[in-house]
C-alpha cells in the first residue's frame, strides 16, 4: 500500500472510494464537494479501472447514474453540496426504498456559515428522513477509512451511505496513511431482492415495513460501531457529546486530555443506548454539533428529563455558522487566550468579478439599457459567478434563489405584470436547471428576456466542464424559441453598441427572447493559453 | 513543539503555493500537519487565507484558534492586519509591503504601517521589488517564504529549498532555480531587519 499522502478531506474520501472498488463516480460541482471528483478523475487507477468519471448535467442525474450501477452491482460514490442534495431528493429518498446493490454512497458536504452557499441546511436530516445510515468522519484518515467501511456497510445492509462533510473537512489537508488492500472491483451482477426496485405500490408498502425495521438494525450497528464510543473523564460535573469534526474543536482546548466523559458519534442514525451510557454518569450534556442542532434537538424531547441538555438551542453554543475551537472555548467555560483587538484600519474585501470577465461587460450592457429607458425592470438571476453583479459597481440583480430559479422566476413576475422581466443564469446552470423553465416559456408564450452569459464552463467551482458547451443555441432552438429571437452577442467592451441594439430589440420583443452572451471564461482562457 | 501559522492574501496572489511548499516540507520531516484553505466564491479577489498547523504531536482543530497563531504571513498588509486577532502575544507577522488596490475604500497606506509596526514583532518586506532585484519576478511569494524561513523554528530552511524543488521540480530546473534564488534573498532580507 502506499505511503504517507496529504490529502484535503475531499481528496481522502476519494481515496478511500478508489481503493474501495469504485466503479463510477457521478457529480455536479459544488463548493465544498468539487474535489472529490477531480482527484478522481485525476488518478491512474481511474483509468487503468475504466472508472466512470463524467461530470453530470445536475446532482438528479448524477444519483440517479450511480443508482444504476448499484443495480447492475457495481460500486458508485455520487458528490455534491449540501443544497446539491435537494436537487436529488426525488432520486436519494427513492434509493432508500430500492435499497443498494452494489456500494452506494452519496457524499454531501455542507458549508455552515456558508462561505459559498445560500443555506446553513444540514445533510444528516436526510438520514433520518430517508432512513439511510450517515457516517460523518472528523478527521481526513478516518474520511479514508469510512469512505471504504461505507461501502461494506452500504452491500451488507443493502442500503445508500450518506458520507456527510463539512467545509473544514472537505477543505483542509492533513496526513493520511491508506490501510487495507486495493480491492477488486465488483462484477456486474443483479440484485438478490429485485422486487424492491419496481417501486409500485403493491411493493412499495411491504419494502415500506422492512425499511423501518433495518433502520432499527441500522441504529444497533452505530451502537456497536467502531466509530462511536464513549470516553470516561475524571469530572462527572458533565458529559459532551461530540459529533463529527466537533470532536476536534472539544479536544483542541484540552490538550492534556478532556477532563469530561465524552461519547463520540461518527455514525448514524444517532445511537440513543449510548446517550443513555453516557447520561447514567453525567446529571449535563453538552451537545457539540456542526450544522443545525439534530443531536440536540433529539435529545431535549418534549417531556421533563432528570438530564439537563445544553448546546446551540440554549445559545450555550452559538446558534449559527460553523464551528471554531473559539466557541467551543467559550461554551465549555474557558477564558479566551489573550491576544490583539481587531485593528480599526481594516476594510472589507468581498469577492468580486475578475478584472476582464465577461460577465462584467454583460452587465455593463444590461444596466446601460435597463437604468437609461427601463426603470419598471427586474432582472432575476441565478447561481454563479455572475450572482457577484449584485455587488457594487453593478447592483444589477435583483433576485438570487436556487439553480434554475432565474428563468421560472421571471415567468412568475412577468404574468404578475413585471416588464421588461429579465432572466441571467450561465451555462452551466442553464443545462442543470434552466432548459426545463425555459419550455415552460416557451409554452406559455412569456413576455421575457431570458439571458445566457456563456463563459463555456462550470466556473465558480474552479472551471470544470459544462455540459452543454458548443450546443447553447442548438438546444434552445430544439425547445422551441423562435430562431429570429436566439441571439448571441460577445461581451466585450467596444461592443457595448450592438449589444445594447440587441437587448433593446428583445425587450421591445413581446415573447420569449433567449439571448446568449458568449466569451470564455478569463480563468480558463488563461489555463488554455499556458498549454 | 507546535507552530500554528496563518497565510493571508488577495484571491489569486498566490498564497497557496506557500503552504505547499511548507506542507511537503513538513510531511518529509515528519512532522503532523493541518492545512484549511479557501476554496470557491471566496477566491474571487476576495481576502483569503489558510490555516496551517505544524506540530510534532497529533493536530485536532483544523482551526487555530485566537490568540494561538504564532506566524502571521501575508503577500499584503491590509490582509495582514485583518488576522491579529488571532496571532499569539509573542507572535510574528511577516508581510509584504505592496498593497493591492481592489477595493474603493482601501485605507491610507501609512495607517495600515502604523497599525502593523504598532505589533511587537514585525517583519516587513518588498517582496515584490526584492523579487524582481534578483531576477525572479514572478516568484514574490518565495521571498515571502524565505523571510518567514528566518523565524519559522519548527522547520529547516534546507527542507524548504528541498520542499520548493519538489513542488516545482515539475516546470524545469530554470523555475526551481528562479524559486530558490527568491527564497534565499528574503531569508537573507528578514535576517537583515
Amino acid at each position: 500500500m502506499a505511503d504517507k499522502q496529504l490529502l484535503l478531506g475531499d481528496e481522502a474520501v476519494a481515496l478511500g472510494a478508489l481503493h474501495a472498488g469504485l466503479s463510477g463516480v457521478y457529480a455536479y460541482p459544488g463548493t465544498p464537494s468539487t474535489e472529490i471528483t477531480e482527484y478522481i478523475q485525476g488518478h491512474p487507477l481511474t483509468r487503468e479501472r475504466h472508472i466512470h468519471d463524467h461530470w453530470t448535467t445536475n446532482e438528479k442525474t448524477a444519483m440517479e447514474g450511480a443508482l444504476g450501477m448499484s443495480y447492475a452491482g457495481k460500486r458508485s460514490l455520487v458528490c455534491m453540496k449540501h443544497v446539491g442534495m435537494n436537487v436529488c431528493a426525488d432520486p436519494l429518498m427513492g434509493s432508500a426504498m430500492t435499497g443498494a446493490n452494489g456500494g452506494l454512497v452519496v457524499a454531501a458536504c455542507d458549508d455552515p456559515s456558508m462561505h459559498s452557499s445560500q443555506n446553513e441546511q444540514d445533510s444528516r436530516f436526510w438520514g433520518t428522513f430517508g432512513m439511510m445510515p450517515v457516517f460523518e468522519p472528523s478527521n481526513q484518515q478516518e474520511a479514508y477509512e469510512m469512505t471504504r467501511a461505507a461501502f461494506d456497510y452500504s452491500e451488507k445492509r443493502t442500503i445508500p451511505v450518506i458520507m456527510r462533510l463539512t467545509t473544514r473537512m472537505a477543505h483542509s489537508r492533513a496526513v493520511v496513511t491508506p490501510t487495507g488492500d486495493i480491492r477488486p472491483q465488483n462484477e456486474l451482477h443483479y440484485p438478490e431482492y429485485p422486487k424492491r426496485w419496481v417501486t409500485l405500490p403493491v411493493n412499495a408498502r411491504v419494502r415500506n415495513r422492512e425499511l423501518i425495521k433495518d433502520y432499527a438494525q441500522f441504529e444497533e450497528d452505530a451502537a456497536t460501531s467502531k466509530f462511536n464510543w464513549i470516553a470516561d473523564g475524571p469530572d462527572h460535573s458533565m458529559g459532551v457529546i461530540a459529533c463529527g469534526i466537533a470532536y476536534n474543536y472539544l479536544m483542541e482546548n484540552y490538550p492534556d486530555g478532556c477532563p469530561y466523559p465524552v461519547l463520540k458519534v461518527s455514525q448514524y442514525p444517532f445511537p440513543r443506548k449510548l446517550a443513555l451510557k453516557l447520561a447514567a454518569m453525567v446529571p449535563t450534556i453538552l451537545v457539540l454539533e456542526e450544522g443545525q442542532p439534530l443531536v440536540e434537538n433529539m435529545l431535549r424531547g418534549v417531556f421533563p428529563s432528570n438530564t439537563k441538555i445544553i448546546g446551540r438551542i440554549d445559545e450555550t453554543v452559538v446558534r449559527d455558522g460553523e464551528l471554531s475551537p473559539d466557541d467551543v472555548r467559550k461554551a465549555l467555560g474557558l477564558p479566551a487566550l489573550p491576544t490583539f483587538a481587531p485593528s480599526q484600519v481594516l476594510a472589507p474585501r468581498p469577492p468580486a468579478l475578475c478584472m476582464g470577465c465577461g460577465h462584467r461587460d454583460f452587465y455593463t450592457a444590461l444596466n446601460n439599457v435597463l437604468k437609461k429607458d427601463y426603470p419598471t425592470a427586474r432582472v432575476f438571476s441565478d447561481i454563479g459567478c455572475y450572482t457577484l453583479g449584485y455587488m457594487a459597481p453593478f447592483h444589477a440583480i435583483n433576485t438570487c434563489v436556487e439553480m434554475g430559479a432565474s428563468f421560472t422566476m421571471a415567468q412568475g413576475a412577468a404574468y404578475s405584470g413585471t416588464w421588461p422581466a429579465v432572466g441571467v443564469l450561465g451555462d452551466s446552470t442553464f443545462t442543470h436547471s434552466g432548459m426545463t423553465g425555459l419550455l415552460d416559456a416557451v409554452n406559455g408564450n412569456a413576455d421575457v428576456v431570458l439571458c445566457i452569459s456563456d463563459n463555456l464552463t462550470t466556473a465558480m467551482t474552479g472551471g470544470q466542464d459544462s455540459a452543454g458547451t458548443g450546443r447553447i443555441e442548438a438546444i434552445c432552438a430544439g425547445l422551441g424559441v423562435d430562431p429570429a429571437h436566439i441571439r448571441t452577442i460577445v461581451p466585450l467592451p467596444k461592443n457595448y453598441p450592438d449589444m445594447e441594439k440587441v437587448i433593446r430589440e428583445e425587450i421591445e420583443y413581446h415573447g420569449v427572447s433567449v439571448i446568449v452572451c458568449r466569451r470564455e471564461c478569463i480563468q480558463t482562457a488563461r489555463r488554455h493559453a499556458k498549454k | 513543539m507546535k507552530q500554528d501559522i496563518i497565510l493571508a492574501g488577495v484571491g489569486g496572489q498566490g498564497i497557496l503555493s506557500i503552504a505547499t511548499v511548507i506542507g511537503s516540507a513538513a510531511l518529509e520531516q515528519g512532522l503532523h500537519l493541518k492545512q484549511a484553505e479557501v476554496h470557491g466564491m471566496s477566491q474571487r479577489g476576495g481576502d483569503v487565507q489558510s490555516n496551517l498547523r505544524l506540530s510534532s504531536d497529533p493536530i485536532y482543530s483544523d482551526l487555530i484558534p485566537r490568540g494561538a497563531a504564532d506566524l502571521i504571513v501575508s503577500l499584503e498588509p491590509l490582509e495582514a492586519l485583518r488576522y491579529i486577532p488571532y496571532l499569539a502575544p509573542e507572535g510574528w507577522i511577516i508581510t509584504n509591503t505592496v498593497p493591492f488596490e481592489n477595493i474603493p475604500d482601501y485605507p491610507p497606506m501609512d495607517q495600515v504601517m502604523g497599525a502593523l509596526n504598532k505589533l511587537p514583532r514585525v517583519i516587513a518586506i518588498d517582496v515584490d521589488a526584492i523579487a524582481k532585484e534578483v531576477g525572479s519576478p514572478r516568484s514574490a511569494n518565495m521571498v515571502l517564504l524565505g523571510a518567514t524561513a528566518s523565524v519559522l523554528g519548527i522547520l529547516d530552511p534546507d527542507k524548504l529549498r528541498d520542499g520548493i524543488r519538489r513542488i516545482f521540480g515539475r516546470k524545469g530546473e530554470e523555475i526551481v532555480e528562479a524559486n530558490i534564488k527568491a527564497f534565499d534573498a528574503g531569508f537573507a532580507s528578514a535576517r537583515k531587519k
